[in-house]
């Protein structure tokens, strides 16, 4: 199972989770990212190229398949108005070993920050708007994964 | 063909003002830092979004390329910031 997702509506954990769980390796590790709140934030803006998003995030969940024995791997990304305390990413990874589910769901996360077409704006209460900066550490985090 | 379509991303679109355009070929340049130098050359917002190179980031039909890489064949040239997804 290698599942990409790119969409604007919002996704259900637990029923993803139970796909990958169906797969029978016995183990199964996840991570899902929120839009933080805090400093006025209203929403934030996910921005991508449509044209090579699916393409970009299967190449990395290929990848993932190919370094660790994975059942199964399953990425969602939204995009579009996103507000505090929504989801905004769902990586899922399903192994018979813990090991390569846990090693390979943080390598998709730290792949999909520095690796995928999205950008990040930030809009804030009186009508100010920012786009999010790439940071040093999330390169350098990506990097250590080699390749 | 005889151009190239160019896409822009978040503040590289913004300050340009569009989304994508179509540049004549032999006015490219040899690679997408030729492109971009050719480009910023037009001032205005061009200079505000693609003066620093060392600010952006390239694909050449929908793959990530150094702004070094030879444009050859291509169709699409994408320019925009480091990406912030995740």
């Amino acid at each position: 199972m290698n599942r990409v997702v790119i969409q604007v509506q919002d996704f259900d954990v637990a029923g993803e989770l139970a796909a990958l769980e169906a797969l029978g390796g016995g183990g199964v590790a996840s991570f899902t990212g929120v839009v933080r709140g805090g400093d006025g934030l209203l929403a934030l803006e996910l921005e991508h190229y449509p044209a090579m998003t699916q393409a970009q995030v299967a190449r990395i969940a290929e990848d993932a398949m190919a370094r660790w024995p994975l059942l199964g791997v399953s990425v969602i990304h939204r995009v579009g108005r996103l507000e505090p305390g929504a989801r905004i990413v769902f990586v899922g990874t399903a192994s018979r070993h813990r090991t390569a589910a846990l090693e390979s769901c943080a390598f998709l996360i730290d792949w999909l920050k520095s690796h995928a077409p999205f950008w990040k704006k930030e809009h804030f209460e009186g009508g100010a708007t920012e786009w999010v900066e790439a940071r040093a550490e999330d390169e350098a985090k990506a990097k250590e994964w080699g390749g | 063909m005889a151009t190239l379509t160019i896409v822009y991303f978040a503040w590289v679109r913004e300050a340009i003002g569009r989304d994508e355009e179509q540049v004549e070929r032999a006015q490219a340049g040899a690679t997408v830092a030729d492109l971009v130098a050719m480009l910023a050359a037009r001032g205005g917002g061009y200079a505000q979004a693609l003066g620093d190179p060392a600010r952006l980031r390239a694909a050449i039909d929908q793959r990530f390329a150094p702004l070094e890489t030879p444009i050859g064949d291509a169709r699409e040239i994408a320019l925009f910031p480091p990406v912030t997804g995740g």
